[in-house]
């Protein structure tokens, strides 16, 4: 059965619990700053969104990599970058219209989340519930139903009304 | 059906590879015209920094992928086609026979008129020949001229420099990438450079290279048009490049600046298709055919060609122009409409000595075009913005107070997500409907 992160802004209380399990998980420090997952603060409207990426179908990263170090896990569908094939060249990290491949300065490639392996971290140390790892009941079709009619609805004057962003 | 595609660069391969998927009984003969295994040529600069080996810019890795997609691939350079017996030439091999032809032949570089440019020791940096040439004489503290600072130009520089070579970069333009970002930007880079102990002549001519000896160091002297004359070991040469069309003088294929193409890559003869730097097809921020030669829509052209040439009739909805650089540790990038629109409004913020940029561009409450120097994090936002247009509402004026807040802007706005489909992922496009 696919899994994916369910995310429900709703419950984030922006405690970056999240940015700090995932730092710890992938880079072996407490660092928010090298999360993969990132809590956005919307002070205005006293509203917290955890951000990561979508594990797009058919990955925008994956297809600009000149060397085909993006590739999808046959099991979990999971877009994972091979950091021996790796060059560093960037082009994902501009092709990725989500923003959620990044460039990491210190080893000169690029990271991205990756599920943690199955086991995602953040989801693990959520307090609230407002990120959780489940069964993907939806479709693709579905997801891509839900999306138009979002981006349909978006009305120009009070973006950022509605909730979630990850969501499955 | 025999589909036959010409070139394997990223367009030829993504090409063939798509066809296989939606056709799993036709006979596919890829052919490249450089004796490799298929590679992207915008890996060479790691390859000469040290960090991969040949084989680590290979386009694919395993060594029977081909094979076990039944792809035959071949080396041939193609002479001419007729477009009316279907039949394509290449040097030294009989013809061959095609239902359906893909034309990805790339581009070359551009060699400036000046004498001099075919002395030994002066080379281009665009295949993996090219890049071994360059290895044999990029030495350590050894001094080279770079003739050319654009995108590919300023790639190149920094492979260079982390050679560890003497260099001197000479650019007619009056800036560095001049086809990419404006004078803030380019003006922090050639600062940034220079402070790397890398010499910078903008708005210069390269009027002539002259071989100056033969023994050790510096056999060549490049003069400017400013009256200098600069030694060299290596003189390598980035001064644009053009789509490899030539043989397709008299075959039927209309040819512009690259083989024009309607929205389904057909070209003006019957089954024949082009995709890639060899092509103009459309820009999404323009609505115009424009020669986009970067790797991403390299990539785009061939899965769209492929599904159009097996029938999966999908049209080309345009590209968005886009380049990330990294100089040196400063990274820049460039998005659609970089330059913006006389009557639409812009937010910029710029930090001279941090070496910071960002620029928007908007038309009317829609993202158009950005520059950014010095900022990696979530910057495929701004690509997301543009390529979708989503209507950014009481947020542009948020944005043209405080750019710095382009991420929450995007989640504030985006909300969801793109969803891949057969064509690759979908997005909306307005910023073209609104052009045309
Ligand atoms: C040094 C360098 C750095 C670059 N960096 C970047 C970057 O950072 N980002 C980016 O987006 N782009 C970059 N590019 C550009 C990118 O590599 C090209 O846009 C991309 O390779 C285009 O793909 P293509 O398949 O259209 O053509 P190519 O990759 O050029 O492939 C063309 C194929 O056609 C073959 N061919 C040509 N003529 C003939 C003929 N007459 N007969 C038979 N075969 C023929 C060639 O041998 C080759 O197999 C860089 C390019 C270079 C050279």
């Amino acid at each position: 059965m696919l899994k994916a992160l369910v995310i429900d802004p709703g419950k984030c209380t922006g405690c970056k619990q999240c940015e700090m399990a995932c730092s710890y998980e992938n880079e072996g420090e407490f660092n928010v700053a090298k999360s993969r997952i990132r809590v956005f603060d919307f002070h205005e409207q006293g509203k917290m969104v955890p951000y990561t990426c979508t594990q797009c179908a058919e990955a925008w990263c994956q297809q600009a990599c000149p060397v085909n170090a993006i590739t999808t896990d046959p099991l979990s569908l999971v877009k994972v970058v091979h950091e021996n094939l790796c060059v560093g060249c960037k082009v994902c990290t501009i092709a990725c219209p989500f923003g959620t491949i990044n460039y990491n300065a210190s080893t000169g490639k690029v990271t991205k989340c990756d599920l943690c392996q199955g086991n995602p971290a953040c989801s693990d140390a959520c307090p609230t519930g407002a990120i959780t790892f489940q069964d993907i009941e939806q479709t693709g079709f579905d997801k891509m139903k839900v999306w138009a009619a979002q981006a349909a609805a978006g009305s120009p004057d009070a973006p950022g009304a509605k909730a979630p962003v990850a969501k499955h | 059906m025999h589909y036959v595609i010409l070139g394997a660069g990223p367009a030829g391969v993504t090409a063939a590879e798509t066809i296989r998927q939606k056709d799993r009984n036709g006979r596919i003969t890829l052919i490249g015209g450089e004796p490799e295994p298929p590679y992207s040529r915008m890996a060479i600069p790691y390859l000469l920094h040290g960090d991969i080996e040949e084989r680590g810019t290979y386009l694919r890795q395993k060594p029977d992928h081909y094979d076990s997609l039944c792809i035959e691939y071949r080396h041939g350079r193609a002479g001419g086609i007729d477009s009316r017996r279907k039949e394509l030439y290449l040097s030294g091999s009989d013809p061959v026979a095609y239902d359906k032809l893909l034309i990805a032949t790339g581009a070359s570089p551009v060699i400036p008129k000046m004498s001099g440019s075919n002395l030994d020791g002066v080379v281009n940096c665009w295949t993996l020949a090219d890049a071994r040439a360059i290895l044999k004489r990029a030495d350590k503290g050894a001094p080279v001229v770079l003739v050319g600072a654009g995108f590919i130009g300023s790639i190149v520089l920094e492979a260079l420099y982390q050679r560890g070579c003497d260099l001197t970069v000479v650019e007619i333009a009056p800036r560095m990438v001049a086809r990419m970002m404006d004078d803030t930007a380019g003006g922090m880079l050639a600062r940034w450079c220079r402070e790397k102990g890398v010499k910078v002549h903008t708005g210069t001519k390269v009027n002539a290279i002259r071989q100056t000896g033969s023994n050790g160091g510096a056999t060549l002297a490049v003069d400017l048009s400013n009256g200098q004359a600069i030694p060299a070991q290596l003189v390598v040469l980035a001064a644009g490049v053009k789509s490899n069309t030539g043989f397709l003088v008299g075959s039927g294929v209309k040819v512009n600046w690259g083989i024009q193409v309607n929205p389904f890559l057909e070209t003006s003869a019957p089954d024949v298709f082009a995709a890639g730097d060899c092509c103009e097809a459309v820009d999404i921020s323009t609505g115009k055919p424009d020669m986009l030669a970067i790797q991403p829509v390299a990539v785009e052209h061939g899965r769209l060609a492929g599904l159009n040439m097996a029938g999966t009739k999908t049209p080309h909805r345009g590209s968005l122009n886009m380049n990330v650089l990294d100089t040196m540790g400063l990274i820049s990038s460039s998005f659609g409409l970089w330059q913006g629109k006389p009557e639409g409004q812009t937010a910029k913020l710029i930090d001279e000595d941090n070496f910071k940029y960002l620029k928007l561009n908007f038309e009317g409450d829609r993202l158009i075009g950005a520059q950014s120097v010095g900022l990696t994090d979530h910057v495929g936002m701004l690509r997301g913005l543009i390529q979708t247009g989503f209507r950014l509402g009481g947020w542009k004026d948020k944005l043209i107070a405080s750019p710095e807040r382009l991420r929450e802007a995007y989640i504030a706005v985006a909300q969801g997500a793109p969803i891949g489909g057969p064509t690759g992922p979908h997005v909306n496009t307005p910023i073209a409907k609104a052009a045309a």
